[in-house]
């Protein structure tokens, strides 16, 4: 394999923009910033690769205007998943690792509040048993915390714990929606939402773009970096059966299995992607976290889950770490479809 | 590139209209099935999928591949979802093709597919967009000025479009799994066609289908290790794309789909594309992108395209024969039709397209493009490994 | 006129899904249509609700389908407070997995209770089917708590049900652009307000985020004529679904003088078949009073009477 490092990344964030869904004005700014982190030039970057949804948008091929932001006249070497922008990240990496490309700028973008989210959702659900009944996306995620419960896996209390931890760690971060000092108890007093879960258990709607860089060690252009590098050690992720009743909601055996091929050992610091509280504690219990291992210091996504870049805003947000050395080796996690049916896992490491 | 990567098993449907003897799951399995049973393998030699379709809105399933999972026998392994457009079989071909060339898995299976009897493309392309003019009229009335265009600036005599749909149709008769078998279609009836999106003739336009194609991609060790001795090995990949508009950006003649080519050529040591390609699979929605992308791709100077086609060089016994299987103008199972170019390129120097197989063919071309010819997706197969 | 955010409009997309079932769903189907829930057996030996089309673990397809009860328990459940349009219930209510007797693996549905605390793990439901069943998931109009409401009797026999109707209806708050916003706003002023890119300096109608060329927002104003070059254009003779403009009509890029880009629009006042490359065309504008922020202020583009421009001229914009 060839050595990889995330070397820039940039994020743009808020409940709800005002601008086009094709996110073009966020995505100009978020490249511009990348080009003064790497000291680059769009000629630098072999491979340009997005993640982004049409119906969250509304409209067909919504991510075409996107590659506007790019200024692709030449043309560029480009391609799209309909997957959160983590997979896009992927799709770069396995690209630099045929040899084809050196470098690859990946974003991600979605505008959550052109639609009514949780109900757009329940389109990703099985179409001919599930979605006419349009079972929305927090009621999912609210049998799978209520499944926990019965089962003695968690309680609400630990969960409030997860939502005051990540609002609190949340105050420092600049691009967080829902942030503040928050107790345990203030979490247990707010009401009931949709019972077992409160409105602070799930990730406020959220906008937003972000991107990332990343190069190979064996070219010039990492020559010229400043100098910021995470270097990417294990890059897997796994998938689970679309029926949701086959599956065991209270675990998450593709977290598990993409984790163990990564490797996770001697990690000390790890974003996950829960969109709901209860989900960071199957994602912590499926890697094997210890207590040692810092979770989530950019408040994760409950504090703030663009859609279609949240995943990537993990990777993103593990990075900066490794860049100021407060973590030596991290994991980062993305999910993708209902009760974290889809999960990716990418580690990586600071080098002196 | 760590190894080679080679194509071991193609599979597709009986395109059709409306497959209502299916579901989606159904459809994309009969593909899928196919492509294991063709490179003699199950799933469970099969470490990753990587799937492709058009714009979630065609079936009103968002991101469909999640509940397909099962379907698609990616439950507990990787999957990845590509959607770059019109081209998005080829370029799923692609992502799959470098998850094995990279190393990282020996056994890919990729599929791509359309049920576009759930609803009406026409539609789902052309919802209005607040504040703009409501003239958008499907993809047919997105390309029918460029392809006034190309008439316009290559002098091409306006009946070349007739002589590709009725040359498609008819090679279409030798493809069982084609949607249109028409063994009436002859170029007067074609001319007698009504026009739709003027200078676009109804029988010079694809039709709207339900299929799917898959391929099983391998690892040139697990090729040695398997019984296939015909795979069909890529000798390169590309992909390139620009924007929808632009000033002055040449919509005839992307700027995208000639470096595409370029690079193609150049990577698989090809200096002269009509004398060292023996045939080519080309994505052709509206008969007259024959011409155009046999320029767009350097098989002719640019305003010469419509020559050969016009000499019957594109014919199945032609110079450069080109959709073989009926191409795009016979079946359009839009997120599969990429797929479908890409797959029918490696039958050919596998030596597997039956009645449409062209003699003695050992490199061919697959490929696709989308958006407003925008996003261009190739590759060369060969029956022998490349050399390099 | 306020130039305060960026314009916004309703957008709706809506289309009755019409989807083939396949062998495995059509029982399944079928069955709800007699008021009779299926199972599917798996490879493991147990029974899922609906029955999948493919085994989780072996991927063949589910092909034994066995009656299971149209009552249960509930297995996990909860609370929707707000629901949404198309839910079975238009009041609160909960969704639940439900198995059903003679299954092993929860289905889910929702069940008509009147608020969280009538309703708990463990709770018997059984379902209330709808008074006519159609062959859909939604003949179960719920489920209820066991003892509730008269016992259903069966549905109409009948030949298999092969596809259902599945309807989407979306509504999206669509936004302009800030650089569109302004085009737009323009437009109300009987104005083409078009933008030139600070890098390569050509003119973008309407403006740009971003220059697809360079990426940089396009940014210095540049009024443009209402008239102009028909570059290209094609004659849209075919009717398809949420057509808004009479067929037959010429749908033209039309390159005004000023501009380096060329917008598509409708040429009337001359017939199609007259219509050519190379026509020049002005702006023909609706009434002042039924003007908005919209490039349909034009109703069409007429010819000008003027030479048709030479080929040369516009032969970069094609």
């Amino acid at each position: 394999m060839r050595d990889v490092a995330i070397v820039g990344f940039a994020q743009r964030q808020m409940k709800e923009f005002d601008g086009s869904p094709t996110c073009v004005e966020l995505l100009v700014p978020i490249f511009a910033e990348l080009f003064e982190q790497t000291g680059w030039t769009k000629s630098d970057i072999g491979f340009w690769c997005s993640g982004s949804s049409d119906y969250l948008a509304g409209r067909a091929f919504s991510f075409v205007s996107a590659v506007d932001a790019i200024g692709a006249l030449p043309p560029v070497m480009e391609s799209h998943v309909e997957m959160d922008a983590a997979w896009a990240l992927y799709e770069a990496w396995v690209k630099i690792q045929t040899g084809l490309v050196d470098t690859a700028l990946v974003y991600g973008f979605g505008k959550s509040s052109a639609g009514q989210l949780r109900r757009v959702m329940s389109l990703q659900m099985d179409p001919y048993t599930v979605t006419p009944l349009w079972a929305d996306a927090v009621s999912v995620a609210g049998l799978q915390a209520r499944a926990g419960i019965d089962d003695g896996q968690w309680d609400e209390g630990q969960m409030a714990a997860v939502v005051a931890r990540s609002m609190s760690d949340a105050a420092d971060n600049q691009h967080a929606i829902r942030a503040g000092a928050t107790t345990v108890d203030d979490v247990l007093a707010q009401p009931m939402y949709a019972d077992p879960l409160r409105r602070w258990d799930c990730a406020p709607v959220s906008d937003g773009a972000a991107a990332i860089v990343i190069s190979a060690a064996d070219t010039p252009a990492f020559d010229r970096l400043p100098g910021q590098a995470a270097w990417i050690t294990g890059f897997e992720h796994r998938i689970e059966p679309g029926a949701l009743g086959t599956r065991d909601l209270t675990v998450s055996s593709s977290t598990a299995a993409a984790g163990a091929a990564a490797g996770v050992d001697g990690i000390d610091l790890a974003e996950l992607h829960a969109p709901f509280s209860h989900q960071e504690l199957i994602l912590g219990s499926a890697l094997g976290l210890g207590d040692d291992v810092r979770v989530n210091p950019s408040g994760g996504a409950l504090t703030a889950n663009p859609m279609f870049t949240a995943g990537l805003n993990r990777i993103g947000e593990a990075a900066k770490q490794v860049w100021a050395g407060t973590s030596q080796r991290a994991l980062a996690h993305a999910t993708s479809g209902p009760a974290l049916q889809q999960n990716l896992v990418l580690t990586m490491e600071g080098r002196a | 590139m760590t190894t080679l990567a080679a194509v071991v098993g193609v599979g597709q449907t009986h395109h059709r209209a409306k497959r209502s003897d299916v579901s989606m799951a159904g459809l994309l399995r009969e593909a899928v099935d196919r492509a294991l049973a063709d490179a003699e393998l199950t799933f469970a030699d099969i470490d990753a999928i990587v799937i492709g379709k058009a714009p979630d809105l065609f079936e009103g399933v968002m991101m469909p591949e999640l509940y397909l999972a099962e379907a698609l026998g990616a439950a507990g392994k990787p999957l990845l979802r590509v959607h770059t457009a019109g081209s998005v079989g080829g370029s799923t071909a692609i992502v799959a093709a470098s998850l094995v060339e990279a190393g990282i898995h020996e056994r890919v299976l990729t599929v791509a597919f359309e049920k576009q009897s759930e609803s009406n493309a026409m539609w789902a392309l052309s919802i209005p967009v607040p504040f703009i003019m409501p003239v958008h009229a499907g993809a047919g009335g997105y390309f029918a000025p460029h392809v006034r265009s190309y008439i316009r600036r290559s002098e091409a005599p306006n009946h070349i479009g007739a002589i590709v749909a009725v040359k498609d149709r008819q090679n279409a008769l030798k493809n069982p799994y084609a949607h249109l078998q028409n063994p009436d279609t002859t170029f007067e009836s074609v001319m007698a066609s009504q026009m739709l999106w003027d200078p676009i003739r109804y029988d010079e336009t694809c039709p709207s289908s339900d299929g799917a194609c898959a391929l099983v991609i391998a690892s040139e060790d697990a090729v040695e290790r398997s019984g296939i001795k015909n795979p069909a090995w890529i000798h390169g990949t590309q992909m390139r794309s620009e924007p929808t508009t632009a000033a002055e950006r040449d919509q005839v003649n992307p700027h995208a789909g000639r470096e595409a080519a370029a690079a193609l050529w150049k990577q698989a040591g090809i200096s002269s594309p009509i004398d060292e390609i023996d045939c080519a699979e080309i994505y052709v929605p509206f008969s007259w992108f024959e011409p155009m992308w046999l320029e767009n791709l350097g098989f002719a100077e640019a305003g010469e395209g419509w020559k050969l086609t016009e000499a019957g060089e594109t014919r199945i016994e032609g110079r450069i024969p080109v959709n073989m299987s009926g191409g795009v103008l016979s079946s359009n199972p839009i997120g599969a039709s990429g797929m479908l170019r890409f797959g029918e390129a490696a039958l050919q120097v596998m030596g597997e397209a039956g009645e449409h197989q062209v003699d003695g063919a050992r490199k061919a071309l697959g490929h696709a493009y989308g958006g407003g010819s925008q996003f261009f997706a190739m590759w060369v197969v060969g029956s022998d490994k490349p050399d390099h | 006129m306020t130039d305060v955010g960026t314009l916004h409009a309703p957008m709706k997309v809506e289309f009755d899904y019409t989807r083939s079932l396949g062998p495995t769903l059509s029982e399944f189907i079928s069955g709800l249509r007699r008021r009779q829930v299926l199972g599917g057996v798996l490879s493991d030996g147990t029974v899922a609700v609906p029955p999948p089309e493919y085994d989780p673990q072996t991927y063949d397809a589910v092909t034994e389908l066995v009656p299971v009860a149209s009552e249960g328990t509930v297995q996990s459940w909860v609370w929707v407070p707000e629901p949404v349009a198309g839910q079975p219930l238009d009041r609160p209510f909960a969704f639940a997995q439900i198995v059903l007797d003679g299954a092993d693996r929860p289905l889910l549905h929702a069940v008509a209770v009147d608020s969280p605390d009538a309703i708990e793990t463990g709770m018997r439901v059984r379902a209330r089917w709808a008074d006519e069943t159609v062959g859909a998931i939604t003949d179960i109009s719920w489920f209820e708590p066991e003892g509730d409401g008269p016992a259903s009797s069966p549905g109409p026999e009948g030949e298999a049900v092969s596809g259902i109707i599945a309807p989407v209806n979306l509504a999206y708050d669509y936004a302009a652009s800030p650089e569109e916003s302004k085009f737009f706003r323009g437009l109300a002023d009987g104005k083409l307000i078009g933008q030139r890119c600070p890098v390569c300096a050509k003119v973008y109608v309407p403006p740009r985020g971003a220059c697809p060329v360079d990426g940089v927002p396009t940014t210095d104003e540049v009024e443009v004529a209402d008239h102009g070059t028909v570059t290209t254009f094609c004659i849209v003779n075919v009717p398809f679904t949420g057509q808004q403009i009479p067929i037959p009509y010429v749908s033209a890029y039309v390159l005004l003088d000023g501009a380096d880009i060329a917008f598509l629009h409708l040429i009337l006042g001359i017939e199609a078949a007259d219509v050519r490359m190379g026509l020049r065309v002005k702006a023909v504008w609706k009434p002042r009073d039924e003007w908005g922020t919209t490039i349909a202020n034009i109703s069409h583009f007429e010819p000008t009477g003027e030479p048709d421009a030479d080929y040369e001229t516009y032969k970069v914009h094609l």
